[in-house]
C-alpha cells in the first residue's frame, strides 16, 4: 500500500503543468528523434541534456526520460514506413514492419506498433513498480556466465531466422561476429582488426552503420533492381474505420507477441549490459519460435512487429532500474541520464531511492503519464507517416538515400562511418542476390560484442575451465536451454531435406 | 528566399556592431563556431561524466560565446580521440578531455605516432584518486587482512578493473608486486561495470575513483581498504594512504583538458582564460569535494613539466607490468 501511494504522488507530480508540458514535448521530440535514422534516444538525450539545466532535477529527468520513450515508439516508424531501422532498438521492427508496409499494410503495421510499445510501457512500469528491490538483486547476480549464457541463448532463438539454408545462415552470423570484433580487444587492451590502419576503425563497426547500410542502402538497390525502376509506391490509406480494423487486426495477431516482448524485453533491459536492442532481438526470435506458423514471420506479420516493439519500450523502463535502485546504468542512454543526475547535484546509487524518494517517484510516475501521451501522440502522427509513404518512389528513394547517409553520420560523427554504409549497401544487395541471408549478421554484431568479452572473463574466472558455465546456478540453466535450442531445429531442419523452398529474409 | 538573405545581414551586421567595441577595447579572441569537446572515453563513464559537467557550468553561467559540444571519441583506448586532435584542421576550435590514457595509449601504441608533448596545455581541472574497495561481506576492514585473504586465495583472488595498461591495472600491478600476491584480473568495459560487479560479489575487490564507488559506500556495501593518494581524502578520514604504510606510491587519474598541436596563442589564451573561471565557479569547486577530486592547479608550463614527468613515470610502470 506503502507503494501506491507513493506512485500516487509521483503522478501527482509529474501531471503539474511544468512536467506535464516537458513531458508532452520530450515524446514528441523522442518521437520524431527516434524516427530519424542513425539519431536515436542516446544522442537525443546527450544532445538535449544541457538545456535541463533550466528546471529543477526532478522535471529534467522526467524530461529526459520522455525523450527516451518517446524515441523508443519512434523508432519503429521509419522501420516500418522506410524499412530503416530509426535506432538501433528498432531494427527488429523492420523485419516484418517492412514487409507489411510493402503490401499496403503500413497502417497495421504502425497501430501495432504503438500498441505494443504501450503494453510493453505498462507491463513494464509495473513490475518495476512492484519488484524493483528484488530485482535489483537479480540483477546483480549476472556475472559474465550468466550473461554469456544469455547471450548464447539469443543467438539459439536466432537459429531459425535466416531460412533453411544453415550453411548460409553460419556464414552470415560469421561475418556478423567478425565486423563486431573490429577495433578494440577488451580483454588485452590492444586495438584488432584496425583495417588498413584506418583510424576510423579504432571505435569499431558501429551496429547502426551496418542496419542503416544493409536496410537503408541495400534495401532500396534491391527494390531498384526487382522493379527496374517502375515502383509506385504502395497504396497506403489511412482513415479511422481503417484504424480501428487495424487495431483489431493488430490485437488477435498481435498479442502473443506483445506479452513476449513486454516481460522477455523488462528482464533483459533490467540486466546492465544488456539494454533494449538485444531485448528486441531475442523477443522477436521468440515470439518467431512459439508462433503457431513461423514461417509467416518475416512477410509481413504483425506478431513481428509487436514482439520487439512491445521489448523495447519495456527494456527502457527496465534499463532504468538498475539506474535508480544501484547506480549503474542498463544501458547506452542510461549512462548519461546518470551523468545528468550527477550535475544536478543527486548522488546515484542504492541510497537514491531512500534519500530522493520524491525524485524517484516522480520518475516513476512520469513513465505512466509519458507512456499515455506517448501513444496518444504517436496514433494522432500515423496518417502523416502514412502519407510520406504515398510518395512516388523517385522522390523516396533519393530522400532515404539521403536519411541513411546523414543518419550514419550523426551517429558517430564521423566521415568513415558514411562510406562503410555505403561499402555494406553494396555488399548486402548483392550477398542477397546469392540468397545470403543478412539479418544473422545483423543480430552477430549485436550481440557478438555482448558475449565475446563476456566470454572470455568467465574463463578467466574458472582459468579457462568451460564447466562454469554449467555448474553456476543461473548460468547452468540457460546455458542448458539454449543447447537444447540450438540444437532442436538443426536436427529437425536436417531430417526435413532438401526440395523446399527457402525462406527470404530481410 | 530575399527575405531570409536581408534578415541574415541584418543580424550579421548587428552581431558584428555589438562585438566591435569589445575587439576594439580589448583585440580579444573569440570561438567563431562551437567548441568539438572531445572525450577521451565512451558516454557514461568518469571523464565523460566531467565533460558534461564542465559543460553545464559553462552554459548555466553563459561563459562561452559559443557552445561546447562533447564529442565522445573512445576508440582505441582513447587513441581515435588523439589521432583525431593531431589531425584536426580546425586547432582553435577543438578541446580534449583527457585522462591517463593522454599519457599511455601512445606509449602503448607506438605505431599511432602521436607525441603528446606537441599538444597545447589548457587545464589541470583536478586529480582522480584510487581507492581499494572491497564488499563488505567479505569481513575485511583493514589492507593487512586483504593482503592475509589474498594470499589464503593462493591465485583465486579476483580482482575486476577496466582492462590492461588502464590506470586501475596499474595500482594493482603495484598492489601485486609490493604485497607480494597472485591476482586473477578481470578486465571490464568500464568503471561502473567494475563497480556493479563488486556490489554483485562477482570480483574480490577493485581499485576504483572514489566517484564510481561512492554510491555503494554511503549505502554500506563497500569497504575503502586503502588510498593511493598523497594524502588522507577528506571524505574518507578513516582510510590510510599507501604511503602511510610504507609503500612510497601514489597514483592519480589526471582530469585535464588540451588543445591539438598547432592551436594558436591567441586561443590558448582565451580557454585557459575560461577553464580558469571554471575552475573557480562554485559548482566545479562543489564537484572536486562531492566526486573526491584532488585539486592540483598548474600554469601551462608546469603543465608541460607534469606531462613529462607522467610519461617517464608510465613508461617504467608499464614496463614493470611488462607491457
Amino acid at each position: 500500500m506503502e507503494i501506491l501511494s507513493l506512485l500516487g504522488q509521483g503522478v501527482l507530480l509529474s501531471l503539474q503543468p511544468l512536467n506535464l508540458l516537458l513531458i508532452l514535448i520530450g515524446v514528441t521530440l523522442g518521437l520524431f528523434i527516434g524516427a530519424m535514422p542513425g539519431l536515436g534516444s542516446v544522442n537525443g538525450v546527450a544532445i538535449l541534456l544541457p538545456i535541463t539545466f533550466l528546471v529543477p532535477p526532478g522535471s529534467a529527468i522526467i524530461f529526459l526520460a520522455a525523450i527516451y520513450y518517446g524515441a523508443m515508439y519512434g523508432g519503429a516508424i521509419s522501420s516500418i514506413t522506410l524499412g530503416i531501422p530509426g535506432a538501433s532498438t528498432a531494427v527488429a521492427t523492420t523485419f516484418d514492419g517492412r514487409p507489411l508496409a510493402l503490401q499496403g499494410k503500413a497502417s497495421l503495421a504502425l497501430v501495432t506498433a504503438a500498441l505494443a510499445s504501450f503494453v510493453g510501457g505498462t507491463v513494464a512500469n509495473v513490475l518495476f513498480t512492484l519488484f524493483a528491490p528484488v530485482l535489483a538483486a537479480v540483477a546483480l547476480s549476472f556475472g559474465p556466465p550468466e550473461i554469456f549464457a544469455l547471450m548464447l541463448l539469443a543467438f539459439a532463438t536466432f537459429v531459425g531466422l535466416g531460412g533453411d539454408d544453415i550453411p548460409k545462415t553460419i556464414l552470415s552470423i560469421c561475418l556478423g561476429l567478425v565486423l563486431g570484433s573490429v577495433g578494440f580487444d577488451q580483454i588485452s587492451g590492444a586495438p584488432r582488426l584496425v583495417l588498413f590502419d584506418i583510424s576510423g576503425f579504432l571505435h569499431g563497426i558501429n551496429f547502426l552503420v551496418l542496419a542503416i547500410g544493409v536496410y537503408g542502402i541495400g534495401e532500396m538497390l534491391w527494390t531498384i533492381e526487382q522493379t527496374r525502376g517502375e515502383v509506385t509506391t504502395t497504396t497506403a490509406r489511412i482513415s479511422v474505420r481503417g484504424m480501428l480494423s487495424d487495431t483489431r487486426e493488430s490485437v488477435k495477431r498481435g498479442w502473443k507477441g506483445t506479452a513476449i516482448g513486454s516481460f522477455l524485453g523488462f528482464f533483459v533491459g533490467v540486466l546492465p549490459a544488456a539494454g533494449a536492442t538485444p531485448g528486441s532481438l531475442m523477443s522477436y526470435g521468440v515470439a518467431k519460435m512459439v508462433a503457431r506458423r513461423p514461417e509467416e514471420f518475416g512477410k509481413g506479420h504483425p506478431g513481428g512487429v509487436a514482439a520487439p516493439e512491445a521489448a523495447n519500450n519495456s527494456a527502457s523502463t527496465g534499463a532504468m532500474l538498475p539506474m535508480l535502485t544501484l547506480g549503474i546504468p542498463g544501458s547506452p542512454t542510461t549512462a548519461i541520464l546518470l551523468g545528468g543526475m550527477v550535475i544536478w547535484g543527486l548522488v546515484p546509487g542504492p541510497r537514491l531511492f531512500v534519500d530522493e524518494s520524491e525524485f524517484v517517484w516522480g520518475l516513476i510516475g512520469s513513465f505512466y503519464v509519458s507512456n499515455v501521451v506517448a501513444v496518444a501522440v504517436n496514433l494522432a502522427f500515423i496518417p502523416l507517416f502514412i502519407w510520406m509513404l504515398r510518395m512516388p518512389f523517385t522522390i523516396l528513394a533519393p530522400m532515404i538515400f539521403v536519411l541513411s547517409i546523414v543518419g550514419g553520420y550523426a551517429a558517430t560523427r564521423d566521415m568513415h562511418d558514411m562510406w562503410l554504409i555505403v561499402i555494406f549497401g553494396f555488399a548486402a544487395f548483392f550477398l542477397r542476390k546469392f540468397d545470403y541471408p543478412l539479418a544473422p549478421a545483423v543480430l552477430a554484431i549485436v550481440l557478438g560484442p555482448i558475449a565475446e568479452p563476456t566470454l572470455r572473463q568467465s574463463l578467466l574466472l574458472s582459468s579457462g575451465d568451460p564447466s562454469i558455465f554449467f555448474t553456476r546456478p543461473i548460468a547452468g540453466p540457460i546455458t542448458i536451454a539454449a543447447l537444447v535450442l540450438i540444437f532442436l531445429p538443426a536436427i529437425k531442419l536436417l531430417r526435413r531435406g532438401r526440395g523446399k523452398t527457402m525462406a527470404d529474409e530481410g | 528566399m530575399t527575405i531570409e538573405r536581408r534578415v541574415f545581414l541584418g543580424l550579421a551586421a548587428a552581431a558584428m556592431l555589438s562585438v566591435a567595441p569589445l575587439q576594439a577595447v580589448a583585440q580579444e579572441w573569440q570561438p567563431r563556431k562551437p567548441i568539438d569537446f572531445v572525450i577521451m572515453a565512451g558516454p557514461g563513464g568518469g571523464a565523460d561524466q566531467i565533460a558534461r559537467f564542465i559543460q553545464s557550468v559553462a552554459e548555466q553561467n553563459d561563459m562561452t560565446s559559443r557552445p561546447l559540444v562533447p564529442n565522445n571519441k573512445g576508440g582505441g583506448s582513447g587513441a581515435e580521440a588523439l589521432i583525431a586532435l593531431a589531425n584536426t584542421n580546425d586547432p582553435d576550435h577543438t578541446l580534449l578531455v583527457t585522462l591517463n590514457s593522454f599519457f599511455t595509449t601512445p606509449l602503448r601504441q607506438e605505431n599511432l605516432g602521436i607525441d603528446i608533448t606537441s599538444f597545447t596545455p589548457i587545464a589541470m581541472m583536478g586529480v582522480d584518486p584510487f581507492v581499494l574497495w572491497v564488499h563488505k561481506d567479505q569481513g575485511i576492514s583493514t589492507v593487512e587482512e586483504f593482503v592475509e585473504a589474498a594470499k589464503a586465495a593462493d591465485g583465486e583472488w579476483v580482482m575486476g578493473g577496466t582492462g590492461k595498461g588502464q590506470e586501475d591495472s596499474i595500482v594493482i600491478a603495484f598492489l601485486a608486486g609490493a604485497y607480494d600476491l597472485r591476482i586473477k584480473y578481470i578486465p571490464y568495459d568500464g568503471g561502473g561495470a567494475v563497480a556493479k560487479d563488486l556490489a554483485g560479489q562477482q570480483v574480490m575487490a577493485t581499485v576504483n575513483n572514489p566517484a564510481e564507488a561512492k554510491g555503494f559506500y554511503d549505502s554500506g556495501d563497500f569497504v575503502p581498504l586503502l588510498a593511493f593518494s598523497d594524502e588522507r581524502l577528506p571524505a574518507y578520514p578513516d582510510v590510510p594512504t599507501a604511503k602511510e604504510k610504507g609503500q612510497d606510491f601514489s597514483y592519480y587519474n589526471q582530469r585535464a583538458v588540451v588543445g591539438p598541436p598547432g592551436m594558436s596563442e591567441e586561443a590558448a589564451a582565451y580557454y585557459r582564460d575560461l577553464f580558469t573561471r571554471i575552475y573557480e565557479t562554485d559548482a566545479w569547486q562543489g564537484y572536486l569535494q562531492s566526486e573526491s577530486l584532488s585539486p592540483l592547479w598548474m600554469n601551462a608550463e608546469e603543465q608541460r613539466a607534469y606531462w613529462d614527468t607522467q610519461i617517464t613515470r608510465h613508461r617504467e610502470l608499464l614496463a614493470a607490468m611488462g607491457e
